[in-house]
């Protein structure tokens, strides 16, 4: 296992400077322009100065090579410095610069990253926990009406856009009943039990659109897996033998549904990360999924291009996990 | 994160100051909010030339001078508007001289003065500054400081209108002794003055989010004590048009929302609830329908909508284009996708008033028989399928235009009523940022224009038309030669217009500036290069309890933000 | 109930085929023969309706703007006057073949990959570092360059809407895999160790017998789940891209639009919005009894209760 973990570590490094190029490729190919947001009194010709201004007139491999060293060699630096307190160099060092903002890009990232995983990472909890329970008890008791409530009420949830189901919120929640703010203040900081209720208002319509679409997905799967384990040899066994039902359920069949619904789980962490485009846009979270979403749209290849990477080191990493949970989980799987 | 220590401080020494100044009435209101839908990037218009970076930062940067409401210019940091008559601009205009108000200071407390404004000339006319500005500086010799106060520009050639420098939300000034580091090619590593320049206007920032929220509160040095009225603001960026109209009008949580473009019956039903007003006002902005004048057929390969690529099949037809406008109803376009922020127009000049022509108003009115009689005199006549032909060109339009829902919707109306005078449309609609990006590889930029009809908005900043009207000259053409840059999209050529403009570029009186402005329009109007739909005006809202807006869309619409009050 | 009667004729009759049982027991399941009977009647009405219903979906009457269900316009009309209901039919049409497609598409590649992955070790790495790769690709400039590289050859080949449906369905199907894939690996990695497939393979069953017979009818539950999900999946998508610009001309409704459309009118016209909205999820949850009866059809251990 040990072994098996070390080498796939290993081997991810190729495979993630490979994802890095073909995206700084896509990107680079890709027909957005970083001018195309400016107003039209901006002459063509100045356009042209901004674009060689960002060094866009430089060739692709150059670019890209500039993009490695800033982001692979400045910016750890960068930081160990800041963690640190040592000075490495001169340190003036070029770090990765979004090219709308002209700031760094790892600053942004970390300014945005409080909403991002309060927000989304919350809403993914409770999806979790909603879940579960759910898929259980709607397996357990196949084509009950519970059931088939949580049927309907879960393809609702997934079939219905958030772009609707947000608006909708806001138009009943803040409307009308002026229940929660429908914009969400990321400069509120909790300082005390007052100011903690202002942010738990703030996040509960953005966090159940989001829970209600993850719940839906994960409960169908625990569904499936549960009633694939109930159907099983091992329990009618288990039964035979006289143990007791919750034991049956919650002891064998849950242990052995749960292996595929982890690596749904697992796989869906990094997405997370990469926060929820819509949803952020219609509550104004403006975390890491809005950041992301005006990046392409401005064609800030820096910005988007290390958002990406490091949505990539996050899906290598927890597809690696899920993988490991998997031997954990299920002893019958050997990996070599 | 060294410069949020730095705005800490800053905040620490604002709250000494107040409680040390005489007067109360600063700040005496409270706090202000106020969306943008579009965020703010940064700070510095000059590395940023979008609507929503100029406008937050006008609210810190000023220039010398400003346009009002009515498009007029008012002094802002001078004295007065530098004029040939009151010896300002010199006899044969090559240069102007500004004289500074005296005893006017930056938010950190040092004097502004000349030599920053000469060096707000030198930072942005580096050559390798990328300054998105560059063109309020266009044919500036040199800027220098005669003494503390007063600033000379000297142009290269005779500017008529020589108010490009300094002068509008487009053209502030910034600080010599915060800047001085970042010319040319170190701009954009100044993260911590781009987000937080000090300025002499009425709020300093406190926190700036990029993309997200900007803090604000006021300026403890300005000019006026008893302004600005609000003590904090806040600046929100992000969401859509419709959230951003329904905090404001229907919620109430915010106080002012820009540019609001949706759907007027959305945006009435949302004024009804009675906690805000929706405002608009007129600027120079006109949605277009661009003609092509050249081929575009695939078939062409590399000379396809070139003036190589030979004439447009039909779209060269006079009648056609005559027909074609005519059988569209502008004023059912303005009512449904723009309401009280749209007119009708047939010019695409349409203000400042005195540029404004009446010799095309014809268009005003739909008549689709008219059109059908247009059509049938030159001689198309329509086939089985119900679309006209000529010698076996058919009527067959592909008309392209960004992804925008008023957009689409104008789409749909217009290929409805071309449907009826027997010409068939495809629709085609692509991102914005493809659309006016103008990246060589893509096929699908405005510039390219691999279609027939292409339809957009477009405007002038300030109340001087002249750069505006050089778009349609015959050098202005788009074509692999100049790397697609130009401005002339429909490829019109004409000697006659060609003249107009260089008679305008040599002439200094207004009265005959405007005449020759309103030749050169209706000469387009006549030619049929282009087809005018909607005089389009800038629509924002404020709640009920904020006073003080005064709509502006000459300048930044944050441009009397001292005023503001709580009512 | 001839049904009922021959489900309990002895099953080793050898006039009748194992698919026969199948087909058998998907119809005694309840909510599976409904969704099947609404999926059917949702196809006839988008294929046939129109037909029908002969008011044009791009017919605009201005004056006859957000209007609520009238005798004329029994959905309604939009913010141009054009009829909801005749759009829900054009849009359904649209919907319902890119969902289905796509989802197909999708399934099938994920299917394929993961298996594979999962059964041969040898691919193992290469294929999950792909899916991988296509996870951490960003959706949004990954259309883009696609819809600049091939829009306008697929627009000549075939034509604008045949063109973008491919176009669409390809986009769609090919980022929407990765998921199946790795979920379906995970299971014939435990399965490959089961006693059965042991078995199998000691008495030297081929490969690809053994994944036929013995592998796939045992993965079938989460690729039903993920082909409830895909379908759902796919048409939310499309309304992503035509609201990007990068999908179906404007003119050209889907459910997706129209749902997308009438999200700001929802205070001002209601029952505009409900429609679509109703459309996308009943369709949805049929495929999801339907895909629910299928594996419960298949999994001969249920099939005899």
């Amino acid at each position: 296992m040990l072994n098996y973990t070390i080498r796939r570590l290993l081997f991810t490094i190729p495979v993630l400077l490979f994802i890095s190029f073909i995206v700084f490729l896509l990107l680079d190919l890709a027909p957005n322009d970083p001018t195309g947001n400016l107003p039209l009194t901006i002459p063509p010709d100045v356009r042209e100065r901004i674009r060689q201004s960002l060094g866009l007139g430089e060739p692709i491999h150059v670019r890209y090579f500039l993009w490695c060293v800033q982001f692979f060699v400045n910016e750890p630096l960068n930081i160990l410095e800041q963690w640190t307190g040592l000075q490495f160099g001169s340190g003036d060092r070029l770090r990765v610069q979004s090219w709308a903002t002209r700031s760094p890009v790892v600053d942004l990232i970390v300014e945005r990253m409080p909403q991002t995983l309060w927000v989304v990472g919350m809403s993914y909890v409770v999806g979790i926990i909603i879940a579960i329970p759910i898929g259980v008890i709607s397996a357990y008791r196949q084509y009950s009406w519970f059931d088939q409530a949580g049927t309907f009420v879960s393809m609702v949830g997934f079939s219905v856009p958030t772009f609707f189901t947000g608006v909708l919120m806001i138009v009943v929640f803040s409307v009308h009943l002026d229940w929660f703010p429908s914009i969400y203040d990321t400069t509120h900081r909790v300082t005390d039990w007052q100011s903690f209720w202002f942010q738990v208002r703030q996040m509960i319509m953005p966090v159940s659109v989001l829970a209600l679409f993850n719940a839906a997905q994960i409960s169908r799967f625990m569904r499936a897996s549960m009633l694939d384990n109930l159907s099983q040899d091992y329990v009618r066994t288990a039964r035979a033998k006289g143990v007791r039902e919750p034991v049956v359920l919650l002891v064998h069949v849950l242990r052995n549904s749960l292996i595929p619904v982890v690596t749904v789980i697992a796989l869906g962490i990094p997405q997370v990360f990469g926060g929820a485009i819509i949803t952020e846009q219609v509550f104004k979270v403006n975390g890491l999924g809005q950041l992301l979403i005006i990046g392409i749209q401005g064609a800030d290849i820096p910005l988007v291009q290390t958002l990406t990477f490091i949505f990539a080191v996050l899906i290598v990493f927890f597809n690696l996990i899920a993988d490991l949970l998997y031997g954990i989980l299920d002893p019958r799987i050997r990996y070599e | 994160m060294d410069y949020r220590r730095l705005f800490i401080g800053c905040a620490g020494g604002a709250v000494l100051a107040l409680a040390g100044s005489a007067n109360a009435e600063r700040g005496a209101d409270g706090h202000v909010n106020i969306i943008y839908w579009q965020a703010a990037s940064i700070l510095n218009p000059f590395l940023s030339g979008g609507t929503k970076d100029i406008e937050s930062s006008s609210m810190v940067i000023e220039p010398l001078a400003r346009y009002d409401q009515d498009g007029n210019m008012v002094p802002w940091l001078v004295d007065e508007i530098p004029t040939v008559a009151n010896g300002g601009v010199s006899e044969d205009l090559t240069t102007i001289t500004w004289a500074i108000t005296p005893g006017i200071l930056w938010s950190d407390g040092t004097p502004f003065t000349a030599h920053d404004v000469v060096f707000t000339a030198e930072y942005c006319m580096h050559p390798e500054g990328g300054c998105q500005q560059s063109t309020s500086y266009s044919d500036v010799t040199s800027v220098e400081a005669l003494d503390d106060l007063t600033v000379k520009v000297t142009f290269s050639t005779a500017k008529p209108f020589p108010y490009g420098p300094f002068v509008g939300a487009e053209s502030p000034i910034i600080q010599k002794a915060q800047f001085q580091d970042c010319l040319g090619a170190k701009a954009p590593e100044c993260t911590e003055q781009n987000f937080g320049p000090i300025g002499t206007g009425p709020f300093r920032v406190v926190e700036f989010r990029a993309n997200d929220v900007i803090s604000m509160e006021a300026n403890p040095n300005y000019r006026d004590p008893s302004k600005p009225h609000f003590a904090t603001l806040t600046f929100k960026g992000g969401g859509d048009a419709a959230a951003a109209a329904r905090s404001v009008l229907e919620t109430g949580e915010f106080d002012y929302a820009w540019n609001l473009q949706i759907d007027p019956a959305i945006l009435s039903q949302m004024e009804s609830a009675g906690k805000g007003t929706v405002i608009a006002a007129f600027g120079t902005a006109v949605e277009r329908l661009m003609v092509n004048l050249t081929n575009p057929s695939p078939d062409l390969g590399d000379q396809r909508s070139t003036v190589k690529g030979g004439p447009h099949p039909f779209l060269t037809d006079p009648a056609v284009r005559r027909a074609l406008s005519v059988a569209i109803d502008r004023n059912l376009l303005s009512e449904v996708g723009y309401g009280s922020a749209g007119k009708a127009t047939c010019n695409v000049l349409p203000a400042p008033a005195i540029y404004a022509s009446t010799a095309n108003d014809e268009c005003l009115v739909q008549d689709i028989d008219k059109a059908n009689q247009i059509l049938d005199e030159a001689g198309w006549a329509r086939g089985s399928d119900g679309v006209r032909a000529k010698d076996g060109v058919r009527l067959s339009i592909l008309y392209q235009t960004s992804t925008n829902a008023v957009r689409q919707d104008t789409q749909a109306l217009v290929k409805q009523w071309w449907g009826e005078i027997g010409v068939e449309t495809e629709l085609k609609n692509i991102d914005a940022s493809v659309f006016f990006g103008g990246d060589q590889s893509s096929p699908d930029t405005f510039q390219k224009f691999y279609a027939d009809i292409e339809m957009y908005t477009n405007l002038f900043s300030g109340t001087d038309p002249e750069t505006y009207m050089n778009n349609w000259t015959c050098d202005e053409i788009p074509s692999p030669d100049n790397n697609w840059l130009g401005n002339n999209m429909p490829r019109y050529c004409s000697s006659d217009y060609d003249a107009l403009a260089s008679e305008l570029g040599g002439t200094a009186d207004l009265a005959e500036r405007a005449r020759i402005a309103k030749a050169m329009n209706d000469l387009l109007m006549k030619d049929g290069a282009m087809i005018p739909l909607i005089h389009r005006g800038r629509v924002s809202s404020h709640s009920n309890a904020l006073g003080g807006v005064i709509l502006n869309t000459w300048d930044s619409e944050l441009w009397n933000v001292a005023d503001w009050h709580r009512q | 109930m001839s049904e009922q009667a021959t489900a309990h004729r002895p099953r080793s009759s050898h006039a009748r085929s194992q698919w026969f049982d199948v087909l058998d027991q998907f119809l005694t399941h309840r909510g599976a023969a409904l969704g099947m009977i609404f999926f059917v009647l949702v196809c006839v009405a988008v294929t046939l309706g129109p037909a029908l219903w002969t008011l044009d979906p791009n017919t605009i009457d201005i004056r006859a703007k957000n209007q609520g269900p009238t005798l004329l316009h029994p959905m309604g009309t939009d913010q141009l006057g054009r009829d909801t209901f005749a759009q829900v039919l054009a849009g359904g049409r649209v919907s319902l073949a890119v969902g289905v497609t796509a989802m197909l598409l999708s399934l099938v590649l994920g299917t394929l990959v993961g298996v594979i992955a999962g059964f041969f070790r040898r691919f193992d790495g290469p294929l999950m570092r792909l899916t991988d790769l296509f996870l951490a690709l960003p959706l949004l400039p990954l259309l883009l360059v696609i819809i600049m590289l091939f829009r306008d050859t697929l627009r000549a080949a075939f034509g604008p809407e045949t063109g973008i449906f491919i176009l669409i369905v390809f986009v769609i199907g090919i980022t929407s895999w990765m998921q199946t894939a790795r979920i379906v690996r995970g299971d014939v990695l435990a399965l490959k160790e089961r006693e059965f497939v042991l078995a199998a393979m000691s008495i030297g069953t081929p490969s690809r017998r053994l994944i036929l017979r013995h592998i796939l009818p045992n993965v079938l539950s989460p690729i039903m789940v993920s082909a409830t999900l895909g379908i759902a999946n796919a048409i939310i998508t499309e309304s992503a891209l035509s609201f990007l610009g990068l999908g179906f001309p404007s003119d050209f409704p889907t459910w997706g639009r129209l749902l997308f459309d009438s999200t700001n009118f929802m205070t001002l016209n209601p029952e505009r919005v409900i429609w679509p909205g109703l459309a996308i999820s009943l369709t949805v949850l049929s495929v999801n009894y339907i895909g629910d009866g299928l594996r419960d059809a298949l999994d001969p251990r249920i099939r005899g209760r």
